[in-house]
């Protein structure tokens, strides 16, 4: 068997000198889809970007693909995982095209410019986002929501095979929240890709992933396939507030009580 | 959608641009030579003829220098627009001209020649940025606020020591010392340092055009989209305080160009640094030489500081459009 996309050994983290994940084991293999779930501040964002090897790791090691991500070049890394972070900001203009264009990067050249296939790749993703006709707007007159689509679709254009994704829901309205979910489990299931995404909404992990880890925090970590592992009782301990499990046609809703 | 050929075509309008302004800087002057005549001297053929030879003896290096530090003051504005990811920033913020203008002023205080006073400017820009670098590198965190933080206030502490200075100077030198610290090209020792600055500085920076695009847009997502942030930002850091410091040393510190040259040119063509960068270096070293052939021609036989005329013609220019910016 190949190596996974994306594996963890005994990893790590600290921030603000309190360890939030301790000795964390992880692997994902292609066309797996992981939810992060955990409070505010339990450390998901730095886990998840410590497994994009952005930052690096109190202790243990993050493998892309069977290589060590700190050892790998940036520009090598950017070939395997796409990473979305939570904030977008632009303080300079630039249109929708040239900022999904961004996602080209790593596939040119120093001397290259962006070839009329990077465009249609472009093109494509924004498509995808609901974004076309829109490539000549500036970034700046885009509400939250198609922000937060264009840098979704640039991540796209990346056309990685691993995706880590920190909250890509956010500003999104249910149509499109569903449609970014769809998208995902699509290219996990028809391109074999990887998806890693922090999700806030149980019920659309256990309906949209076929695993979660639980980071509670305080260093503890628990993972399993989404049946076992997102019911009532463990996600009560980890968000502690009572929450009630109901179920309707093979999907899972979790009420407060 | 950014192609090479827009690009191109953009260049080369501007190149017919810092053409036409030499041509301008050549010609304008007290002493009136025909066209034909500076042609002649120009390309070597006129040998002897007397005015034709004098005005581009006279007038070519001052053209050259200028357009050399417009241009270096431009593109350091440019890089540390992006470094700071601060569309304010411009290539003094940090201090670097401080720095240049203490050393400056203690040699002229100290009546040194020429040559002095721009090695100290030289060696008080460096100091500058070296000063810079390390409290703001201090415990490793080295980000925008920090070092945006540090250069403002080492900026403010070289402007306290250069108005003491400047207030126990002799009364004769104080006409010079003022100059220089407008920016003044009358005084420039020779052309060609700057102007091999710009050419050394423009091709570090090329290379990694796109990767500035990309810096602009967000540290963590330029790492993730594949660039060596952390090399890059030290790299870009190092280019502009030299770039600076190579301007400042040449001319003074010319105000304005490095702020207003970078947004005027992304105003009409976009944010894309591949072209932004050369184009900045051609816009902002034809409006030097534009500006500094009015300061010896509008007052004339009077001279004025090049950086006066800059500042008045930058500062409407900025309002203007900081007025107009969204949001």
């Amino acid at each position: 068997m190949s190596a996974p996309l994306l594996e963890a050994r005994q990893l790590s983290l600290d921030i603000g000198g309190k360890t939030v994940v301790d000795r964390l084991n992880l692997n994902l293999q292609p066309g797996e889809r992981l939810a992060i779930l955990g409070r505010n501040g339990a450390g998901k964002s730095t886990l998840l970007s410590t497994l994009a090897g952005l930052r690096p790791p109190q202790a243990g090691a993050v493998l892309l693909d069977g290589e060590d991500c700190t050892l790998l070049p940036p520009r090598q890394a950017a070939l395997r995982r796409a990473w979305l972070g939570q904030f977008q900001n632009d303080p300079f203009g630039s249109t929708v095209l040239e900022t999904a264009l961004t996602g080209r990067h790593p596939h040119l050249g120093r001397w290259a410019w962006e070839s009329k296939r990077d465009a249609e790749l472009a093109r494509g993703a924004l498509q995808a986002l609901g974004l076309a006709g829109m490539e000549t707007r500036q970034v700046h007159t885009l509400s939250g929501g198609e922000r937060q689509r264009l840098a979704i679709a640039t991540l796209l254009t990346q056309a990685a095979t691993l995706y880590l994704l920190d909250e890509p829901l956010s500003h999104l309205d249910l149509n499109h929240q569903m449609a970014v979910l769809e998208l995902f489990a699509g290219t996990a299931r028809d391109c074999g890709a990887g998806v890693v995404m922090v999700l806030h909404d149980p019920a659309l992990a256990h309906r949209f992933c076929d695993r979660a880890l639980l980071v509670y925090g305080d260093g503890r970590c628990e993972q399993g396939t989404v049946d076992t592992i997102l019911t009532a009782k463990t996600l009560s301990e980890l968000y502690g507030y009572g929450l009630r499990q109901i179920e309707d046609r093979g999907q899972r809703c979790f009420i407060p009580e | 959608m950014p192609t090479r050929r827009r690009a191109f075509l953009i260049l080369a309008a501007l190149c017919l641009l810092a053409l036409a302004s030499f041509a301008l800087a050549l010609t304008a002057g007290s002493l009136r030579v025909p066209p034909a005549e500076i042609l002649a001297a120009l390309f070597g053929r006129g040998a002897g003829a007397g005015a034709g030879e004098m005005v581009v003896e006279l007038r070519l290096p001052r053209a050259l220098a200028g357009f050399a530090c417009g241009g270096l003051l431009a593109l350091a504005g440019a890089l540390m627009q992006v470094l700071l990811r601060n569309p304010l920033a411009d290539p003094y913020v940090l201090g670097i001209s401080g720095g240049a203008g203490v050393g400056a002023m203690f040699a002229m205080i100290l009546g040194l020649p020429l040559l002095a006073v721009d090695g100290l400017a030289f060696a008080g820009a460096l100091a500058a940025m070296f000063l810079v670098f390390g409290l703001a590198h201090g415990d490793g965190s080295w980000t925008q606020t920090r070092l945006l933080l540090t250069g403002v206030i080492v900026a403010a502490g070289c402007g306290a020591l250069i108005a003491l200075m400047l207030s126990l100077a002799d009364e004769r030198k104080l006409h010079g010392m003022l100059f220089w610290l407008m920016g003044d090209l009358g005084q420039t020792f020779s052309w060609w340092p700057a102007l091999l600055a710009l050419g050394g500085a423009l091709l570090c920076a090329m290379p990694f055009a796109r990767e500035l695009n990309l810096l602009s847009r967000g540290l963590m997502q330029a790492q993730a989209l594949g660039v060596a942030v952390d090399r890059l930002r030290y790299a870009i850091y190092l280019l502009a305080s030299l770039a600076t410091a190579a301007s400042v040393t040449t001319a003074g510190s010319i105000g304005f160009v490095g702020l207003v040259i970078p947004h005027l040119v992304r105003l009409a063509i976009g944010n894309d640094q591949r072209l932004l960068l050369p184009a900045s270096v051609l816009a902002g070293g034809s409006l030097l030489v534009l500006a500094d052939t009015a300061a010896r021609t509008v007052i004339a036989p009077q001279q004025l500081p090049v950086g006066v005329l800059t500042a008045l013609i930058g500062v409407p220019v900025f309002l203007f459009l900081l007025s107009r910016q969204p949001k």
